[in-house]
């Protein structure tokens, strides 16, 4: 009797014919926006070549002839990512604290998830364009969307971390007396930041892409000299650009790295 | 002097943690707070400094009475109760001295605090508690660094720092292995007893509670069902707090273990059932 029972693992969905039925529709639909997509082949088999021409132009990546221009937009870059990263995370420690369940009353709360809503909703582009219609073209555009940007990412992660802290370590914190003040500088702020300053880092690299984003819409920075070098067919000039983003994206990344071991 | 008077609990959940509970504790005394989990020990402790806010009733420290205070007053209170957790609850990315000294923060204002600027006086205060715990050399290491029994020796001196008149030890040696139990138990009595300090110590351990207190209490479901001295635990007090069991032999166990502890600890910690 209790040998030769069977089992097998109970299915996440109990119901056959719901199971069966989400599995059939979901790949009746995937089937049918397959067919909408309306590929023209002759089309695709056009553009390859040229593809191969435009690419080839990249090549090889010419830095000396604006590098001028360049250089400009590099160091434009890097100080509208420096300020709208510290513009940014200062104003994200408050909306975050905020927007931490186990620190604020729920008005405050909902005030703050609202602001951190709204600053998520919008890419960094989309505010760029904005900010651009508002204080007209330049850096100082991309400085405000950047900065919106990062209230929205920083905010976000310091109230999940702000809530995902030890409760006893800062129960014990305020139990000694300490004023409100006090308590976030002892008992929460230890907690939160190691995982914050990783944070910033990871932020400001971000930034510092986002900048040659923005300055498409002409929000200042390297993107509105990308911009340019591809209006003028410079497309060595381009790579060479492109090739400047990567090799700061990858240091950016490479010292965040050692950073973040650092301050575990 | 601490009063309870009628003091209940009532979660919003609607569990009635503690009910009606009357209970004074003179000044001096260390009392042990025993029962099954969720008797409401915790509860009752944090009650008192008001981490967990009381339903109804009335606590009293020394004629002031606790559950009407407003926010900065309560504060104020809060210096005089020290505090001592289960599982150490030190802040563990600070360093040893910091977190002796977060038991000043009652006393010192924001900017000296974070500025680590805190008075020589309790500089050399928290020195000297370190060292009567034996570990004013490790001033500088990471909370994270040091074992249970060395984070709960920090943790004592936290709570000492404060220059409390009443002691509130949650469990404190529910995560120490039975050597270390005894020696942060009977550090607790020695300072309680140094200091003229009242304590209340939850414990569920019973053995420990008898062997290191002068009271005890025994919590059932938020209700007092036994209160008296060490040596009157008997099995039909045991059975009346915890259930029924064969108590005899913890009972026996006990008054061995009495005698080996006044000669070595080391020896009597060998005894205990794993």
């Amino acid at each position: 009797m209790a040998d030769n029972r069977t089992w097998k693992r109970p299915p996440f969905i109990k119901n056959p014919t719901l199971r069966w039925g989400i599995a059939i529709g979901g790949a009746i639909y995937l089937s049918i926006a397959m067919g909408t997509m309306d590929v023209n082949w002759s089309r695709v088999a056009a553009g390859l070549p040229r593809a191969e021409r435009f690419i080839m132009s990249f090549f090889p990546p010419d830095f000396v002839s604006r590098a001028g221009d360049i250089a400009d937009g590099i160091y434009e870059s890097l100080w509208m990512t420096v300020v709208s990263t510290v513009i940014g995370i200062g104003l994200s420690i408050p909306v975050g604290l905020g927007a931490a369940r186990n620190l604020s009353p729920r008005p405050v709360y909902l005030f703050s998830r609202g602001v951190l809503a709204i600053s998520r909703t919008f890419p960094e582009i989309i505010i760029a364009l904005f900010a651009v219609k508002i204080f007209s073209f330049g850096p100082f555009a991309g400085i405000i969307a950047l900065s919106i940007g990062t209230i929205g990412f920083y905010g976000k992660l310091l109230a999940e971390d702000i809530e995902d802290m030890d409760p006893v370590q800062a129960e014990a914190v305020k139990a000694t007396g300490s004023s409100w003040f006090q308590w976030l500088n002892y008992a929460v702020q230890p907690q939160v930041m190691p995982r914050m300053i990783g944070l910033a880092m990871y932020r400001f690299d971000i930034n510092f892409r986002e900048s040659a984003v923005v300055g498409i819409v002409g929000a200042g920075g390297i993107g509105a000299t990308l911009l340019t070098s591809f209006d003028r067919y410079e497309f060595d000039s381009s790579a060479a650009i492109l090739l400047i983003i990567i090799v700061i994206v990858m240091a950016v990344e490479y010292s965040s790295g050692f950073i973040r071991k650092w301050v575990q | 002097m601490l009063r309870l008077d009628k003091l209940t609990k009532q979660y919003k959940t609607g569990d009635l943690a503690l009910k009606d509970i009357v209970l004074e504790i003179p000044d001096g005394q260390v009392m042990a707070l025993i029962g099954p989990s969720g008797a409401g020990k915790s509860t009752l402790i944090r009650c008192v400094n008001r981490l967990v806010e009381p339903t109804s009733g009335k606590i009293s420290l020394n004629d002031l009475e606790l559950t009407t205070l407003s926010q900065g007053q309560l504060r104020k209170a809060r210096r005089r109760m020290g505090m001592i957790f289960q599982e150490y609850a030190l802040v563990e990315r600070l360093t040893v001295m910091e977190n002796v000294l977060s038991g000043r923060l009652g006393y010192v204002g924001f900017w000296r605090s974070y500025f680590r600027k805190f008075p020589q006086s309790d500089i050399d205060e928290a020195f000297r508690l370190l060292e009567r715990v034996g570990l004013d050399h490790m001033a500088n290491k990471r909370a994270d660094e040091l074992s249970g029994g060395q984070r709960q020796r920090v943790g004592i001196c936290r709570a000492l720092i404060q220059n409390p008149e009443l002691l509130l030890v949650d469990e404190p040696t529910a995560s120490l292995d039975p050597k270390t139990s005894r020696q942060i138990m009977r550090l607790i009595r020695e300072l309680c007893h140094e200091r003229k300090l009242s304590a209340i110590i939850n414990i569920h351990d019973v053995l420990l509670a008898q062997m290191f207190s002068e009271r005890i209490v025994g919590l059932q479901l938020g209700e007092i069902v036994y209160d008296g001295p060490p040596d009157g635990m008997s099995p039909d007090v045991l059975t009346q707090i915890y259930g029924e069991e064969d108590w005899e032999a913890t009972i026996e166990k006990v008054d061995d273990e009495d005698e080996a502890e006044n000669v070595d600890v080391s020896a009597s910690a060998d005894a205990e059932p794993s």
